[in-house]
């Protein structure tokens, strides 16, 4: 009972991260909504394991963590650099 | 209890494909294609199809974000307001959706035990995987030891694909040309 209503308290921040990405203005706030949605989407993965005595839901929950860590990388080297390309290519 | 759970998730999800759909910085949109893709993994998660799930959120979130953004550096950052009538789209988008819920008519009821796909090899692979392979998770069993030859020519497939792109982006060949 614990865990679920734990559960259902998370969506409440679920759609205000959403409502963020949508209303925006700026795309800082869109990188960081998208980067708190992956780390609720963690988060409910470790706590419906548990909800439902499947506890190997915490290894998959933190290979999620590593993914929406190198997603949020990305984008950010996209906002930096502009694309993926490499040193050398740009050089030229 | 679950149901709850469900439809607060699966009502995440509408709002996020139609957010993404309506927006007009494409920046946006590919954060919310991104958003969606979490929840679909989370959602498949649910189902019981962690593989499924797991590839979800590695494609899913992780390399078609990036790819999008890769495009959006080649492209324009906002979308085109299209001038043409979109009454034809609708209607072809409504004939297509008539003719799959059609086609849906004549599939076993949900859950029915005498489904020709619980009544084909399903039983075997339920009863018995445990005693001949060994895998704990059923469909590991069966995509690694029954059907391994099939993912093996599955992974040959990738494989060669990987090879090509990156012959074909020459990344060797030119740090060899670096070199010299």
């Amino acid at each position: 009972m614990m865990f679920f209503v734990t559960v259902i308290a998370l969506f409440p921040a679920m759609f205000l991260a959403l409502g963020r990405a949508i209303v925006g203005p700026t795309l800082y706030d869109r990188v960081l909504a998208v980067n708190s949605f992956g780390t609720f989407t963690v988060l409910m993965i470790a706590v419906l394991g548990f909800m439902t005595d499947q506890t190997d839901f915490v290894d998959i929950a933190l290979t999620y963590a590593l993914i929406n860590f190198i997603g949020t990388i990305a984008v950010l080297k996209f906002f930096v650099v502009g694309d993926f390309g490499y040193e050398e290519q740009r050089d030229q | 209890m679950s149901t709850l759970i469900d439809i607060l998730l699966l009502s995440l999800m509408g709002i996020t494909a139609l957010a993404a759909v309506r927006m007009k910085s494409l920046f946006g949109a590919v954060m919310l294609t991104g958003i969606f893709s979490l929840l679909s993994a989370l959602w498949f998660l649910i189902l019981d199809a962690v593989d499924v799930s797991f590839t979800e959120a590695a494609v899913g979130a992780g390399i078609s974000t990036v790819l999008m953004l890769g495009t959006l550096s080649l492209t324009k950052s906002e979308e085109k307001t299209s001038n043409h009538s979109q009454i034809i789209p609708l209607f072809v988008v409504f004939v297509t959706g008539g003719v799959l819920i059609y086609g849906t008519l004549d599939m076993p009821d949900f859950a029915d035990p005498l489904a020709p796909i619980h009544t084909h090899v399903a039983p075997h692979y339920i009863e018995k995987s445990g005693a001949e392979i060994g895998v704990p998770n059923i469909v590991t069993s069966v995509l690694a030891s029954y059907r391994g030859f099939d993912t093996l020519g599955e992974v040959t497939v990738i494989f060669t694909a990987g090879v090509g792109v990156l012959l074909l982006l020459g990344i060797g060949r030119r740090r060899e040309d670096g070199d010299e």
